[in-house]
């Protein structure tokens, strides 16, 4: 039981990985209705623009939210010089454009950081919480901030104006157009936001898997897989389905016998299959109906 | 080397069918005429390449029957790729068999898997698709390395094969031979594929693709053709596997990685999909333009691979065989 316990403990401390992982897909998902496979590697980058500006002196919250400002611009000005030529090609374009996007982002950053691993510092300290070493501070710090987040987000999204945009925008973009809403700035403004909340999980995950271009990779792989199983369009899912993700993969490496550690990862995805099979929209999503 | 074969444009498309089906005829012999000729003048590596470019072909060709014709996402070719390599290594290695009888077994194993995993697969459209044929791609490796299967697997070590020579004597080194044997089970996979995509099975297929409610008010079994499909774009992939397996003569589970997957991807997209000509351009993209990015700048070879994406992409938004299209209806409207 107690064994049970500190695995679920241990689960929810990389949960929250994916969780701040996940909110980030989720966020790009509402703004532009498709999945973005750079999301991972744009939160990459971001870490280490905030590395280098703490190399140059910076104390950490400085460079912290100097980074997320920097961040938003980037998210923007990619999605004005990359995607706005290409409003009008396929969905498979796209997907193409966001695997060109890993591509060059990856590779700058090895190029100007080297792909030697680096450390990061984390503002909440890394003793372990109550003396109990089941989880550090730094991971119950990473998981407030997640809610926080999650929680601007909701609020957002419900109570503002320009986020009630932004949904009208992703569900249906003619319809928002004819309101008066300008669609175009609107997905700007979604990936802007989509690439500092990218950057805040980066930063916040950063101190745990180190630094360095291949970091994200199992990462949004994992948050992928939680965004999808929470429902791709809930915030909340995203984060429950974080947390979930964590928990199973941490009980299946330890309960099941034999193939449990090496196929930890492949038992955790076929649960996810499984899950997306019982109910196609995730647990938290609402189902897509169509007019005919 | 682009034409080989005919009809992947819907006789509406085309002003008029009997003249420019010959003219894809024509075009067709003389690209095939050519493709024979090559390795009797290339180098020995510049054939080995073009074999596997040929090889990635018939893979994407598996992938655009299933996304191109057929409207399902997959990100999991991968998977099929490398049961079809393994089916093929094993078989050689431990079973002593000739390396052409591989082939239809590894397409076999292959459709059996895809129809199995096409299955659960009916219930998701979309994103979500694409998330479990992603997770398939990413099992695969672990998969392959795990502990049970490694005494037919190799484990992480993987397997070697023996290069087969030239049969009946021929005065053919082993590179020119399979450059010779894989041209000849692609142009059979691609008229096989043409006919089945002009066939009365062919326009199910597409008709789900194009509106799944008005297909199944029409009469077909949406759930049998889906997975079907499935079936036969895993068969498709898994001979290219097992292809891929005897020329590069090494199988190893961290080459079948997702990565292999986005590769067929974005091969998919560059060619054109939904389109069986195309699949030979974006086989060539698949192979050569990384080395290309690579020749540009070493440090910097991902960057220039993405850039060269962006522009491609940029210049042809619907692939190459949109463009050839788009050139080939300006020039008839300028003849005529």
């Amino acid at each position: 039981m107690e064994l049970f316990l500190h695995q679920v403990l241990a689960g929810l401390a990389t949960g929250g990985i994916y969780a701040c992982m996940a909110l980030a897909i989720v966020m790009i998902y509402q703004a532009i209705d498709s999945l973005n496979f750079a999301q991972g590697e744009m939160a990459m980058f971001s870490t280490f623009i905030a590395w280098q500006l703490m190399q140059w002196g910076l104390p950490y919250w400085v460079a912290f939210f100097a980074t997320i400002v920097i961040s938003f611009a980037a998210g923007v000005a990619i999605d004005r010089i990359v995607f706005r030529p290409l409003r009008n090609a396929s969905l498979f374009s796209h997907i193409v454009v966001f695997i060109a996007l890993f591509a060059i982002l990856n590779s700058l950053a090895g190029f100007i950081w080297d792909f030697s691993i680096k450390s990061f510092p984390s503002p909440f300290g890394t003793q372990s919480l109550f003396g109990s070493g089941l989880m550090s501070t730094h991971d119950a710090g990473m998981i407030f901030v997640t809610l926080i987040v999650l929680v601007l987000l909701f609020v957002f999204f419900r109570y503002t104006r320009v986020g009630l945009a932004m949904r009208a925008t992703a569900s249906n973009p003619e319809s928002a157009r004819l309101v008066g809403i300008r669609v175009g700035w609107m997905v700007a403004l979604g990936w802007g936001m989509a690439a500092a909340i990218g950057a805040v999980a980066g930063m916040l995950i950063a101190p745990v898997v180190f630094l360095e271009p291949n970091m994200m990779l199992s990462i949004l792989l994992y948050g992928f897989a939680a965004a999808v199983v929470g429902g791709l369009n809930s915030p909340l899912g995203a984060v429950v389905g974080g947390f979930a993700v964590g928990v199973i993969e941490n009980l299946a490496g330890t309960f099941i016998p034999y193939v449990g550690r090496e196929l930890k990862l492949t038992i955790a995805l076929t649960l996810i299959v499984a899950v997306l099979t019982l109910k196609p929209s995730g647990l938290f999503g609402r189902a897509i109906v169509n007019r005919v | 080397m682009k034409h080989q074969s005919a009809s992947d444009v819907p006789a509406a498309v085309m002003p008029d069918g009997l003249t420019s089906k010959r003219r894809r005829l024509l075009l067709s012999a003389a690209a095939i005429a050519i493709a024979v000729i090559l390795p009797f003048v290339a180098k020995n590596f510049l054939i080995f390449q073009l074999t596997l470019a040929m090889v990635y072909a018939i893979a994407i060709l598996g992938l655009n029957l299933l996304t191109g014709f057929n409207g399902q996402f997959s990100l999991g070719h991968s998977a099929f790729f490398g049961i079809g390599a393994y089916t093929a290594a094993i078989l050689m290695d431990q079973g002593g068999v000739a390396y052409y009888w591989t082939l239809p077994a590894a397409g076999i194993a292959c459709m059996i898997s895809g129809f199995l995993f096409g299955l659960p697969a009916l219930r998701l459209e979309g994103i979500y698709l694409a998330l479990a044929t992603f997770s398939l791609a990413v099992a695969m490796p672990q998969l392959l390395k795990s502990s049970p299967l490694e005494p037919w697997t190799g484990g992480v070590q993987g397997i070697t094969i023996i290069k087969p020579d030239a049969p009946f004597g021929l005065p053919l080194n082993p590179d020119q031979w399979l450059f010779l044997f894989t041209l000849a089970v692609l142009i059979a996979l691609f008229c096989g594929a043409a006919n089945l995509i002009n066939s009365r099975t062919g326009r199910a297929i597409m008709a789900i693709r194009d509106n799944p409610i008005a297909a199944r008010s029409m009469g077909i079994d949406i759930a049998l053709y889906k997975s079907l499909t499935f079936g036969v774009s895993a068969l498709y992939t898994g001979i290219a596997g097992a292809l891929g397996a005897i020329v590069i003569q090494f199988v190893a589970p961290d080459s079948f990685t997702f990565v292999l997957s986005i590769g067929l991807f974005v091969g998919l997209v560059i060619g054109g999909v939904g389109s069986i000509a195309g699949t030979l351009f974006g086989g060539m993209f698949v192979l050569f333009v990384p080395n290309i990015a690579e020749a540009v700048s070493k440090g910097l070879a991902g960057a220039v691979y993405g850039v060269i994406l962006i522009l491609v992409i940029y210049l042809m938004p619907s692939g190459a065989a949109g463009l050839v299209r788009l050139i080939g209806s300006k020039i008839a409207r300028r003849t005529r």
